[in-house]
C-alpha cells in the first residue's frame, strides 16, 4: 500500500493516490492510528529554488495571518520590543509572521566542483517540541499526528516558544491576540506564528500546500517510520547525509543532502528568522531525566520515613527504653 | 527522645530546608513565565539565570524533588508517629490541601513534558492555570497564617 504522497504521485495517481492518502495518512492525521506521527522528507538535491512552495504557503495560510490593530497599545517597560511585520508582508527571504517557509541557499564543494543548493526551511515539528511543552499557558499544542501549532486565539506573544526552540522558528506580531483584552501594557506582546503543517488540510485528507505546489517533488509526507526508512534508502543511494532524525531528540522533518550538513551550515545565511543546520541535542532531556525523580520523590520520602520508624520502634523494643 | 529518632519537623535544619526549597520553587516557577527579563529582574547582577528558561525549568524540578520528598516524609511521620500526640490544625489542613493540589498539577505537567505524552489542550490550560492559582493561594494563605500566627500543628488536649 502506498503511504507516502508527493505532489507528482498525487496528481499522477489521481483517485488511486487520493484513496491511498485517505487510507493511510488521514487515519494517522485524524489520530486513528495512535502514536503515529507524520513526517516529511526533504530531498535537497531536487530543490531548484523556484519558491513555488513559499507562494503556496502564503496563499494557503493567508487567513491565519495576523491583522493587527494600530496604533499598538503602549507597552511597559519601554524595552519591550514591538514586532511589526504588517507593512513587510512581502518579505520572503526569512521567517516572519507572514512567511512561514523560506528558501535558503548554499554554495558548497563536492568532488572538487561547486554546487548550488537550495532548500525549504520552516518549523521542524519536533517529536517532543519544547515550544509546546514549555509554553506557560498551553497556547502551543501538539496534535496526535505530531504537528505542533500555536493557537493564535490564546497566545500572549511572550516569545518563550521562540527562546526554547533550538531553531528559533516562531515569529512575533505585536498588536493582535488576546493580550489586547487583558493587560496590554503590562503583559503579553501579540501572537507567535509559524508553520502549522497545514493541519487543516491534513485533517481534510489533503497534503500540505507547499508539498502540493512543488514542481520537483522535493517533499514527501507520510508516517514517520516510513519516512525515516525512505530517507535512509535515499541517503544510501546518493551517498547523502541526513538531518532531523535525531536532532533535538528527533524531529518530523528529515532533510537528505548530497553534502554534509556542516558544509551547508557554513554556507547558508543564518541569523534572525534564518535557522541553522547545527547539531542539536535534546533540549528537554536534562529536565526530563530529573522528571523521573519528581515522580519517585513521594514514594522515596514515605519509604524513608517509614523505614526510620520501623528501625526506631525495633530498637526501642530491643533495648526496652522508652525514649 | 534520642537525637536520631527526632521527627523531621523538629530537626533544626528543617525550617531552613523547607523555606529555601519553597523560595526557589516559587522563584523558578515564576521564571516559567517570560517576565523576569521584561521587568529588568534578570538584569540585576547575579540574577541573569532567571531569564534562562532551561535553567529555571531544571531548578524547578530539582527543588520539586526535595519538596515532594520532605512533604511525603512529614506526612508519613505524622501518620505513623505523632498523630496521637498532635493534630494538624484547620489552617494546616488547608495548606496541605493546597500543597497536594500543587504537587498533583505539577506532576501531571512533568508527565506532559515527557516525549510521547500528550494531553488534550483544554486540560493543559486548566493544569497550567490551576498550578498558578494554587501557588497564589499558597502564598496568600501563608501570609495570612503568618500574620494571624496560625500554626500547622497543635497538641491534642489530654
Ligand atoms: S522546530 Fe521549534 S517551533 Fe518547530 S516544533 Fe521544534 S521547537 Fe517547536
Ligand atoms: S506545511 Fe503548510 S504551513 Fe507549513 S510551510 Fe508548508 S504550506 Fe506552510
Ligand atoms: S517548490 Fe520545491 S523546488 Fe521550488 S523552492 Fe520549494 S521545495 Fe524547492
Amino acid at each position: 500500500m502506498q503511504t507516502k504522497i508527493s505532489r507528482r504521485s498525487f496528481l499522477k495517481g489521481g483517485a488511486l493516490a487520493a484513496c491511498s492518502l485517505a487510507a493511510s495518512n488521514v487515519p494517522a492525521a485524524a489520530g486513528a492510528e495512535k502514536g503515529k506521527q507524520l513526517a516529511t522528507l526533504i530531498d535537497i538535491s531536487k530543490c531548484i529554488g523556484c519558491e513555488a512552495c513559499v507562494e503556496a504557503c502564503a496563499e494557503e495560510n493567508a487567513e491565519k495571518f495576523p491583522d493587527p490593530k494600530k496604533p499598538f497599545p503602549k507597552m511597559y517597560p519601554k524595552r519591550v520590543p514591538v514586532a511589526d511585520w504588517s507593512d513587510k508582508q512581502d518579505v520572503t527571504d526569512r521567517l516572519t509572521p507572514y512567511n512561514w517557509l523560506f528558501i535558503q541557499y548554499a554554495t558548497v564543494e563536492k568532488n572538487g566542483k561547486q554546487l548550488e543548493l537550495s532548500m525549504p526551511r520552516r518549523c521542524m515539528h519536533c517529536i517532543n517540541p519544547p515550544c509546546v511543552k514549555l509554553c506557560p499557558w498551553g497556547a502551543a499544542r501538539q496534535l496526535e499526528n505530531g504537528i505542533s501549532k500555536i493557537d493564535s486565539s490564546i497566545c500572549l506573544g511572550g516569545s518563550k516558544c521562540k527562546a526554547v526552540c533550538p531553531w528559533k522558528i516562531p515569529e512575533r506580531q505585536t498588536g493582535v491576540g488576546i493580550y489586547l483584552d487583558l493587560l496590554p501594557s503590562l503583559a503579553g506582546n501579540g501572537v507567535m506564528y509559524k508553520c502549522d503543517r497545514c493541519y487543516n488540510r491534513i485533517a481534510d485528507g489533503e497534503i500540505p500546500a507547499c508539498i502540493e505546489a512543488c514542481p520537483e517533488d522535493v517533499q514527501t509526507i507520510g508516517p514517520r517510520d516510513e519516512i525515516i526508512k525512505q530517507a535512509h534508502t535515499l541517503a544510501k543511494e546518493t551517498n547523502g547525509y541526513i538531518y532531523g532524525e535525531n536532532e533535538n531528540g528527533g524531529t518530523n522533518t528529515i532533510y537528505v543532502s548530497p553534502v554534509p550538513f556542516e558544509d551547508l551550515n557554513k554556507s547558508i545565511e543564518k541569523g534572525k528568522g534564518k535557522p541553522h543546520f547545527n547539531k542539536v541535542k535534546d533540549v528537554m532531556s536534562d529536565a526530563n531525566n530529573l522528571g523521573m525523580a519528581v515522580l519517585i520523590a513521594p514514594f522515596a520520602g514515605a519509604a524513608a520515613a517509614a523505614g526510620k520508624f520501623y528501625k526506631f520502634s525495633n530498637s526501642k523494643q530491643g533495648d526496652g527504653s522508652d525514649e | 527522645m534520642n537525637k536520631n529518632s527526632a521527627l523531621i519537623i523538629h530537626k533544626p535544619y528543617f525550617k531552613y530546608l523547607y523555606g529555601v526549597t519553597v523560595f526557589f520553587l516559587i522563584l523558578t516557577g515564576f521564571g516559567q513565565m517570560p517576565i523576569f527579563k521584561r521587568y529588568y529582574i534578570a538584569d540585576i547582577p547575579g540574577l541573569g539565570w532567571l531569564a534562562e528558561f532551561f535553567i529555571t525549568h531544571y531548578m524547578h524540578y530539582l527543588f520539586a524533588v526535595i519538596f515532594i520528598f520532605i512533604t511525603a516524609y512529614f506526612l508519613t511521620e505524622y501518620i505513623l508517629r505523632i498523630q496521637k500526640a498532635v493534630k494538624i490544625t484547620i489552617s494546616g489542613y488547608l495548606r496541605i490541601a493546597i500543597i497536594t493540589g500543587l504537587i498533583a498539577t505539577g506532576t501531571l505537567l512533568v508527565i506532559r513534558n515527557f516525549s510521547g505524552y500528550r494531553f488534550p489542550p483544554g486540560f493543559i490550560i486548566i493544569m497550567d492555570l490551576s498550578h498558578f492559582g494554587l501557588v497564589m493561594a499558597f502564598l496568600f494563605s501563608g501570609f495570612i497564617c503568618f500574620v494571624l500566627k496560625k500554626k500547622w500543628l497543635k497538641n491534642r488536649l489530654k
